[in-house]
């Protein structure tokens, strides 16, 4: 009976990493349905990008008020994670407090961890009012209905219901410490839970036990809550972030890839060597479909992009054809992306890791012609997004789709493209005028 | 104003067995729109000036293929950057100046992957150069007490990062540079790239160069300047849209300068 708590502290351990770990695992397996992309180039700039971008937070200061909040909520949580580790060996060994050893070092700890889980709260209130009272145009607009406005909200309410729980732990902890209870050793310093304690002088040590005993198990399975919520929503972007930005695009935001695919066609047709009609057909190089017009379709970098999103809008807000009203997003590209991957997901799971197809697809279902084309490929989303998301990327593959498999370009740009095919400037001009300007006055 | 102006092609160096030490990419736009051959021209007024070995392709010239590559159009892109590449290479190009960001972001980070590898400047970039080692002087004192505001275009600033060697040669004018409330990192397109320039703009409630205009017109400015003949003609239009042309201009840099030396 006596090792009843550390058995069901084990039990629920297991279940809440065990259900996690299943869905990483699923997430893996989608994230991989995308097409396989060259990422093995400049290592030392990509981890220089990881540290200075996902660890540093360097882009989240762009926006200062946003930017610090979100930088002592992002501390606070990694730094809590050594109280986490705590409770977990306390939890199957039954002992209570067990880096206490740590003497001065631990009282640090704790103090910080009080303070910082202080401030949390008061951040915390504070993205809740700019999200609910104030109503920040970023979070108003049509792709933050429903889930995604929930989602946001729910974040910050479990936080803050985590935050209280730590505190009413700690606070029922030092009465006991005070009061010299069996097992409540004397450790730890306490500077905002001891004001919390003040509220339970009076009670006898049986009912602050059991205080501090719920507020502990409340706290460590609401960890393990968060942990494996985290799957079904924007928050993961809290572990994705890293492998976000070690993967995100290096070099000029300019540069755009080349397709392979196309090279060597275009090599073939140029050569006059080559009789094109004896090409030999190495149908096997050449991809069944230029561009992407689903999922399956990106690359596993934009896949994982998609689930990096956090849907903060920054992009949105910074995107000038979003600015003039039109319909396109970039937010709105990456939660459609990541919302058709999951729904591709399912079907995959509803059939033993077959697809089947379900007669949708990313465009026209998800994401619409409109905005599509609204686009003037400025990179002001690709700039503004503070874990390295590339938006930009999805709406060029996705006009590749369209103009190269459908010939389904608007028709202005048909003839702009018709122009250039046939006079090599994207108006109706003769190429040999091009000089003509010299001459004129 | 002088109106001759010397503009040597690659075929003729070639012939005379002469390299210029710059080819000048002129671009569609540059070539064709007669608001921006008003741009190459003040260029070409500058470089002859300072005396600078310059050619260009004339004829022989065609579209890098920006436009199609943004509209979709992979194919078209690559046949025309294989088809340009063929001629640099003949001519042995080594440095490459243009006047349009886009010509520039394209031939710069573009062409290598496809064999054709140049040192490709800004000529934002290049008229700096030509002031650091003193090839070409600037007086000053023209635009003095005049607010000038720089429009970043989108395919030179956050494509390429250049956003000093515009501003250094304003500076350099005498004038006093204000800056928009967007700008550098978070300049606002002028809304024509991405083959926007050929278009109709999809629905909404204003068009992007308006937006624009207006953030330009906070400045209070006498004149916009820009570095890139698309962003001209939208900045221009949105001035006009705003029945503002007659008391602010909108230039390039290259007619700033050769308006200051009075080319
Ligand atoms: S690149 Fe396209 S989607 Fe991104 S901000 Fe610019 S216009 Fe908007
Ligand atoms: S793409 Fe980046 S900037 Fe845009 S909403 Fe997602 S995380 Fe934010």
């Amino acid at each position: 009976m006596q090792y009843l708590p550390n058995i069901l502290f084990v039990v629920v351990l297991l279940i809440g990493t065990g259900y996690f770990a299943k869905n990483v695992g699923k997430l893996r397996r989608n994230i991989l349905l995308g097409k396989d992309t060259d990422v093995s180039d400049d290592r030392p700039t990509r981890w220089r990008n990881m540290l200075r971008i996902a660890f540093g937070q360097s882009k989240m200061v762009v926006r200062p008020v946003a930017g610090l909040l979100h930088v002592i909520v992002y501390v606070g949580f990694v730094i809590i994670n050594i109280e986490v580790l705590e409770i977990v060996i306390d939890g199957i060994f039954g002992t209570h407090r067990v880096f206490s050893g740590l003497g001065p070092v631990y009282d640090f700890l704790i103090a910080s961890f009080e303070i910082l889980a202080f401030l949390v709260i008061i951040s915390v209130v504070a993205f809740w009012v700019r999200r609910n009272i104030i109503k920040l145009q970023r979070f108003l607009k049509p792709e933050m209905k429903g889930w995604p406005k929930k989602d946001g909200n729910l974040i910050l309410y479990i936080e803050l219901v985590l935050m209280f729980l730590f505190l009413t732990m700690n606070a029922a902890d030092f009465r006991l410490q005070q009061l010299g209870a069996e097992h409540y050793l004397q450790a730890g310093s306490f500077p905002v839970s001891q004001y919390i304690s003040n509220w339970f002088i009076g009670m006898d040590i049986p009912s602050l036990i059991f205080l501090e005993r719920t507020a502990w198990w409340l706290h460590i399975v609401g960890i393990l809550f968060f942990l494996n919520y985290l799957y079904f929503s924007k928050h993961l972007h809290i572990l994705l972030a890293f492998p976000n930005t070690f993967y995100g695009k290096l070099g000029p935001k300019g540069k755009f890839n080349n397709l392979e695919a196309v090279t060597r066609e275009v090599k073939l047709m140029m050569n006059p060597n080559v009789d094109p009609f004896a090409a030999p057909d190495d149908a096997g190089d050449v991809p069944s479909k230029f561009g992407a017009s689903d999922v399956m379709d990106l690359s596993w970098v934009q896949l994982l992009n998609a689930y990096t999103c956090t849907e903060c809008g920054r992009c949105t807000s910074e995107c000038p054809a979003n600015q003039t009203g039109k319909k396109l997003s970039p937010r709105k590209i990456m939660m459609d992306t990541r919302d058709r991957l999951e729904e591709v997901g399912k079907i995959l799971d509803a059939n033993k890791g077959e697809f089947k197809e379900d007669g949708k697809q990313l465009l026209d279902d998800y994401i619409t012609r409109e905005e599509l084309w609204a686009c003037t490929s400025c990179n002001a989303c690709v700039e503004a997004c503070p874990v390295s998301i590339d938006p930009l990327s999805i709406i060029m593959d996705m006009r590749q789709y369209l103009v190269m498999e459908q010939s389904a370009a608007p028709s202005d740009l048909n003839n702009m493209m018709g122009n250039i095919e046939n006079n090599g400037a994207p108006w109706p001009f003769n190429q040999m005028d091009r000089l003509n300007w010299s001459k004129e006055s | 104003m002088t109106d001759t102006i010397k503009v040597p092609t690659m075929a003729e160096m070639f012939a005379a067995g002469e390299k210029p030490e710059v080819l000048f990419w002129v671009g569609c736009a540059g070539s064709f729109d007669d608001r921006a051959k008003r741009i190459t021209k003040a260029f070409v007024k500058i470089l002859n000036k300072a005396k600078i070995s310059f050619a260009v392709l004339g004829t022989e010239e065609s579209c890098t293929g920006d436009p199609a590559k943004r509209a979709g159009n992979e194919f078209l892109f690559q046949m025309q950057a294989v088809t340009n590449i063929e001629v640099l290479n003949a001519y042995e190009i080594q440095k490459i100046v243009t006047a349009c960001p886009h010509c520039f972001n394209t031939i710069k980070n573009e062409y290598p992957g496809l064999g054709g590898s140049y040192e490709v400047v800004h000529h934002t970039q290049f008229l700096k150069e030509l002031l650091k080692e003193g090839r070409i002087a600037m007086e000053g004192g023209t635009f003095k007490g005049k607010r000038i505001t720089f429009h970043d275009p989108c395919y030179l600033g956050r494509a390429n990062g250049v956003y000093e060697a515009p501003r250094e040669l304003i500076r350099k004018l005498d004038a006093e540079l204000v800056e928009m409330k967007s700008c550098k990192q978070r300049g606002l397109c002028c809304g024509a790239g991405g083959a926007q320039m050929f278009k109709e703009p999809e629905k909404g409630n204003k068009d992007v160069n308006i937006e624009r205009t207006e953030q330009a017109l906070e400045t209070t400015p006498d004149i916009i300047a820009a570095g890139c003949p698309f962003c001209n003609t939208m900045m221009t239009d949105g001035v006009k849209h705003k029945e503002r042309e007659a008391d602010i201009k909108v230039m390039d840099i290259a007619e700033l300068i050769a308006a200051a030396e009075d080319l």
